[in-house]
């Protein structure tokens, strides 16, 4: 097991452009392999995508692995995960790091699989412990409980990470690293899935991952009409709606909406929290907003615990009271 | 045509509450369901069974009591359940699981295999892809929707901003997102055969002749070393009482922080 070393990240790419989940977990890598002392590579599968191997050098890569050939064009799970699975038992990374994007979730288990090793979900934390293995630390248990969890005895260790937790690092134009091309061993029947067509769908109004004041709904909205209030305090704040796991499940709001482990992770100014309990699949989204205010009726809600301000309350009372609050405050600024 | 649809029965999340001290899930009194993506991919099965025809073959590893989520299962019209349950299939990880899985999925001859995209207590989406992998047949994950072309299937796989339209041959595992369909209620007569006619077959480690080394805790690569319930990470200001009060408090604190 002493031979595999080297923290690696699958730089996924899309249309020739890097995602930027693969820049932050490139961040993360450089951090857990200074650590370690060895060294942080990325591995840049697709056709004609040379050119950002750069990029990801200026972001804290020492290598780049480039795997360019026309059949890696557009991402199919066999052809990805034969290139990278080759690569992998030629040169025994310890580490692998994968963005868990719908991609990233669908090629790295499929890898893990054929490697016979391990692999940890939607990681939220990352570190090595004193014997060098590396600590994958994510919510259970419907975000309940924080594991951590390890792959003691298989290599690589392999974990996905949830985009918007890690932070890139600061980009580094005079940074220097290698970039090594590596011929593809893939022939057409190797990729049993045929892409047919790719349809971008209009991305959505809602950008609630770039909002400065999210206000969100959640149980204890109640129903889809509920959630016409916690836009009016939306509107009043100048923010954006979000909202809970539970009221997406609902059918009250649609998913573009959620915030959470398996929503959107968020860092506003101000987040304000409406009927949610605050499982930890929820904080595990929004818990780095800079303030965050909590109103539920329940006064032992876990919510309460990462909250600045709280009103224990019923909502639909609270916040009628506080949209004409706020109003006034604001009709005095002008005054 | 033979369609496996593999599932789980997990707590509804909702309801789950942890055990202060010992850190473990409280499960008494905790309600049982079929994991929600795992009933879109049993609806979308037994969908295809309703316009092609098809035997549709429904199977769930876990303890005893997941009978009751096959039983759901055969209400809502599968045709065979089988319960994968033996002490040595406990504590296994998504791997362990694929793998146990897999010997159960080669004691048949399918053509679609149907799992749901994730289970609401794990989250981790992996049992699919590893499953199929074991198996070595391609797979789609997140699937929308499912048309047939003779022996090929025409998926819709969704994607973070849109869908791909996939071509591909059977075998094939695919996995199931709420989008796909909306799952029916089973029917007097269903939960009647499901119970009265039909069979929940049990199958033992020894029935699927695997090495006890290689399921469960045992066969599992990950080790859960430590699980801590969330630090808390702001000591907050909590108004109660007069609403009017509480919201003028609120608003006043947020104005000299300068959030508003």
């Amino acid at each position: 097991m002493n031979e595999y070393k080297d923290i690696w990240v699958f730089a996924e790419q899309r249309e020739q452009r890097l995602m930027n989940v693969s820049l932050e977990i490139l961040g993360e890598a450089r951090k857990l392999a200074d650590k370690k002392g060895v060294k942080a590579c990325a591995v840049l599968v697709g056709y004609g995508v040379k050119g950002l191997a750069d990029e990801l050098i200026k972001y804290g890569a020492d290598v780049v692995y480039v795997i360019d050939n026309p059949l890696l064009k557009n991402y199919t799970t066999e052809g990805y995960a034969k290139v990278i699975a080759d690569l992998v038992n030629e040169l025994k990374p310890e580490v692998i790091l994968y963005g868990a994007t719908y991609i990233g979730r669908d090629l790295a288990p499929r890898i893990a699989s054929r490697l016979h090793t391990g692999l940890t979900a939607d990681c939220t934390g990352l570190d090595i412990d004193e014997n060098g293995l590396l600590l994958q630390i994510r919510p259970a248990f419907g975000g309940n409980l924080i594991a951590t969890i390890i792959c003691p005895e298989r290599r690589p260790q392999m974990a996905t990470v949830r985009p918007g937790v890690m932070k890139k690092a600061p980009k580094d134009e005079k940074r220097k690293g290698e970039i090594i091309e590596i011929q593809a061993n893939i022939k057409e029947g190797d990729i049993r899935t045929q892409i047919f067509d790719i349809i971008k769908e209009a991305k959505s109004k809602v950008n609630i991952e770039e909002a400065d004041i999210i206000v969100s709904g959640g149980r204890g909205v109640g129903g889809a009409e509920g959630f016409k209030l916690i836009q009016q305090l939306a509107d009043a704040l100048g923010g954006v709606v979000g909202a809970s796991r539970a009221a997406v499940d609902a059918g009250w709001i649609s998913s573009d909406h959620q915030v959470g482990q398996t929503g959107k992770t968020v860092r506003p100014k101000l987040y304000v929290a409406c009927g949610i309990s605050g499982a930890i699949q929820h904080i595990a989204g929004m818990g780095n907003a800079k303030t965050i205010v909590a109103i539920n009726k329940n006064p032992d809600a876990p919510i309460f615990k990462v909250a600045d301000y709280g009103i224990v309350g019923d909502l639909f009372k609270v916040i009628p009271a506080l949209i004409e609050e706020i109003k006034r405050i604001k009709n005095n600024e002008m005054a | 045509m033979n369609i496996l649809v593999f599932i789980k029965q997990v707590p509804d999340t909702n309801e789950v509450k942890i055990d202060p001290v010992t850190k473990t899930l409280i499960r008494e009194g905790v309600p049982s369901i079929i994991n929600p993506d795992d009933k879109n991919a049993l609806e979308e099965a037994i969908r295809i069974k309703e316009e092609y025809g098809a035997k549709v073959i429904v199977i769930t590893m876990g303890p005893p009591q997941a009978e009751t989520a096959l039983r759901e299962a055969l209400a809502m019209g599968a045709d065979e359940a089988y319960l994968l349950t033996d002490r040595v299939f406990a504590g296994a990880d998504t791997y362990a699981t694929a793998k146990t899985l897999s010997k159960m999925a080669k004691k048949f001859d399918y053509d679609i295999i149907f799992c749901g995209r994730q289970a609401i207590d794990g989250d981790t989406a992996q049992v699919g892809p590893q499953l199929a992998e074991q198996l070595n047949i391609p797979q789609v994950t997140y699937v929308k929707e499912v048309e047939i072309e003779g022996d090929t299937l025409i998926v819709k796989r969704a994607l973070e901003d849109g869908y791909e339209v996939i071509k591909v041959k059977m075998p094939v595992l695919l996995t199931a997102i709420k989008e796909l369909n909306t799952p029916r209620y089973p029917s007097i007569k269903g939960i009647f055969e499901a119970y009265r006619e039909k069979e929940v077959k049990i199958v033992t480690a020894a029935d699927l002749g695997v090495d006890p080394q290689e399921v469960g805790l045992k066969g599992s690569p990950t080790k859960v070393i430590s699980t801590t319930t969330p630090e808390t990470q702001r000591a907050g200001e909590i108004f109660t009482g007069n609403v009017k009060e509480c919201v003028q408090n609120l608003v006043q604190r947020l104005v000299e922080k300068h959030v508003i």
